[in-house]
């Protein structure tokens, strides 16, 4: 039993994380319509950015490698890096393939990943880096000693920092001029511009804050895994995670991130060695599969309508 | 004045009703069949057959059968990679465990796995569409490289799932030199591909289309919508898997299940999307397109800037000029080369006057 939450909960903790990743796609999803597939290079191109200017600041400014002045000026800079890229992105890339089908903007963003890419390690490199956020990944001790469960404090501390990200987006989102123009955008794009809101700047202010997220993400899946090209194929995992909680909700993406954590742990743990093991690759794919098989639209997703 | 069909009268339905219904068109077409099969193999150097010619010749007829299931049914997919992996693998047992098997009764049965494996993935589009679809799709890309990898007996024990392809022998006839394979190669794809073109525009590819522009519509004129869809996955994952088969037997020599990647279904969507999404010719252009790009980029890198760049970094260019080029044709052609093909005749038959 104790082994089983150990799992589930370790599970849970990794689910945040994909949640936080699918967070990036529903935003730009929501406000634009676009299935960007780039979201998986922005958060590899954002951790390498950071780690990039962690490693150049000391020599530049003077300042103690790995002391906090380091880091917050590295972190401002990657974010300063990231919503260039997403503001760049959204003029240079999608303004001129606006009306175009679906389906060529989704392979617009396929273009543009391998860009990122290509662009990230061209700037910094392609060795694989370490990347410290100073917190150590250790057991806590008091969840051990009282519950006897092995929790990692990293794990914890991660989801922690995802559910305030969570939190800000949402306050943001309900609370503000923005946050409403965002929603009316995501809406109806059509209406939102005959009530006078700027499509263009909150669709360069939706790409902006996906860069935000793509670059928290970075930083945690960074931390964790190590800075190196494997981590765009971490944000693959993402993909079963938005459709199971649907493309366009937030919180679909939040509980969906959980249900695909837990369950691939779960899997791996209990089915995993009757048939060889390794099935953490696909199974969250199978698993939203026969899920769509029973709500289509995911977990939260507009009810889709079909009319002749 | 050259390309028109002025004064060209069709007396019969036959005649109304083939494929080149322009002289000029059909005169053209043989021409090139004639200079594949004769011209190329004579004047082309052994690289140029085996490194560029087979592969763009197998890459066409695998992105023939992306269109067939996305640019004709409408139905997005991510997994080609895996289906051409199961027609691979399956030709493989099929040469290796029955004896004295023909080579190309195996590619067709090869196919057949194929096409049921894509039957069987192809299910959940009969209620998922769109991107949900697309990543369904993903399901069966990374499951089946990992069944091939996880299961021995699919690759005969080897170690990391290798398999190194058998002999070519048609009617004691060896295949093993590059014009061969090439020729073999050519012969496959052009019988394909002329049965994909009568398929597109027979009652077959007419339902394809009627459920791809609208499936809630078509399913009210009466088409069978499950058997649409399914007939769709099934053909697109036989091409895909004949596609396979000759990956391994005429083009590579060993192949693994690794190779079957997501990256691989990646290029062969992007030489659809290039190509031209629902056009038999444009998945030829495509797959001729992503094959060549890398290599001239190599080239003209390697000659004008190489020397003075810093080892890593010529790759990383490559793929962020890939990824550039990409968009940059996205956004100045999106309905692919074909578009432009198409284009360019409309001009020719006003040439040289242009009124």
């Amino acid at each position: 039993m104790t082994f089983f939450l150990e799992v589930l909960i370790g599970g849970l903790l990794s689910g945040v994380l994909y949640a936080l990743v699918a967070l990036g796609f529903v935003l730009i999803f929501k406000a634009s319509g676009v299935f960007n597939f780039a979201q998986g290079a922005m958060v590899f191109f954002a951790a390498l950015t950071f780690v990039g200017f962690t490693e150049v600041l000391p020599g530049w400014t003077g300042l103690e490698p790995g002391s906090g002045g380091v880091f917050w000026l590295a972190f401002a800079l990657a974010l300063a890096s990231m919503i260039v890229l997403g503001i760049a992105t959204e003029k240079v890339v999608l303004r001129p393939l606006v009306n175009q089908p679906p389906i060529t903007l989704f392979m617009a963003t396929i273009g543009l990943t391998f860009f990122v890419e290509g662009l990230a390690q061209a700037i910094w490199g392609a060795n694989a880096r370490g990347l410290s956020l100073g917190i150590s990944d250790e057991p806590v001790m008091w969840i051990l000693d009282d519950f006897d469960i092995i929790i990692s404090k990293f794990d914890l501390i991660a989801a922690g920092i995802a559910l305030v990200l969570f939190v800000v987006l949402a306050l943001l989102f309900q609370y503000t001029r923005v946050g409403r123009a965002l929603r009316a955008v995501a809406d109806d794009h059509q209406a939102a511009l005959s009530v006078g809101i700027p499509l263009k700047h909150i669709w360069a202010i939706v790409w902006g804050v996906a860069g935000f997220v793509a670059l928290i993400a970075g930083l945690i899946w960074g931390s964790r895994n190590g800075v190196q090209f494997a981590l765009t194929f971490t944000a693959l995992k993402a993909l079963p995670v938005l459709i199971l909680g649907g493309f366009t909700s937030v919180p679909g993406a939040i509980i969906g991130g959980l249900i695909i954590g837990a369950s691939e742990k779960l899997a791996e743990i209990y089915i995993g060695p009757f048939v060889g093991g390794g099935i953490e690759s696909w199974f969250p794919y199978v698993l939203a599969m026969f899920f769509l098989l029973v709500r289509p639209e995911g977990l939260f997703g507009e009810k889709h309508i079909d009319r002749v | 004045m050259l390309y028109r069909e002025a004064g060209q009268f069709k007396a019969s339905y036959q005649e109304d009703a083939q494929i080149f219904p322009i002289r000029q068109d059909r005169v053209g077409f043989i021409a090139l069949l004639a200079f594949f099969f004769v011209v190329v193999p004579m004047i082309a150097n052994q690289y140029w057959l085996q490194a560029i010619l087979t592969p763009v010749l197998i890459f066409s007829l695998a992105a023939l059968g992306l269109n067939i299931l996305t640019g004709y049914a409408g139905q997005l997919s991510l997994g080609s990679a895996a289906f051409m992996a199961v027609g691979a693998f399956a030709t493989y047992n099929f040469m290796l465990r029955i004896d004295g098997i023909p080579f190309l009764v195996a590619v067709v049965l090869g196919g057949l796995c194929a096409a049921g494996v894509g039957i069987l993935f192809g299910l959940p589009s009969l209620r998922i569409k769109g991107f949900y679809l697309a990543v369904a799709t993903l399901a069966a890309q990374f499951f089946i490289v990992w069944v091939l990898v996880k299961f021995p007996w699919f690759s005969n024990y080897s170690s990391s799932g290798v398999i190194t392809a058998q002999e070519i022998n048609i009617l004691g006839f060896a295949f093993n030199t590059p014009e061969t394979k090439y020729l073999l190669t050519l012969l496959v794809v052009t019988v394909l591909a002329l049965a994909a073109k009568n398929m597109v525009r027979s009652t077959t590819g007419r339902k394809w289309m009627a459920v791809r522009d609208m499936d809630v519509a078509a399913e009210v004129i009466g088409i069978r919508l499950m058997r649409t869809k399914l007939q769709a996955f099934a053909v697109s994952s036989f091409y895909c898997g004949v596609a396979g088969a000759l990956y391994a037997y005429t083009y590579l020599g060993t192949v693994e299940p690794e190779g079957f990647n997501l990256d691989l279904s990646f290029k062969i969507l992007f030489m659809i999307i290039i190509g031209g999404v629902g056009s038999i010719l444009g998945s030829f252009l495509g797959a001729a397109f992503i094959v060549l790009l890398p290599v001239f980029l190599n080239i003209f890198l390697h000659s004008f800037v190489g020397a003075a760049l810093p080892p890593g970094f010529g790759s990383n260019l490559e793929l962020m000029i890939f990824g550039g080029l990409i968009i940059f044709f996205l956004i100045v052609e999106p309905h692919g080369m074909a578009r432009l093909w198409q284009i360019g005749k409309e001009k020719l038959r006003l040439w040289p006057f242009p009124h």
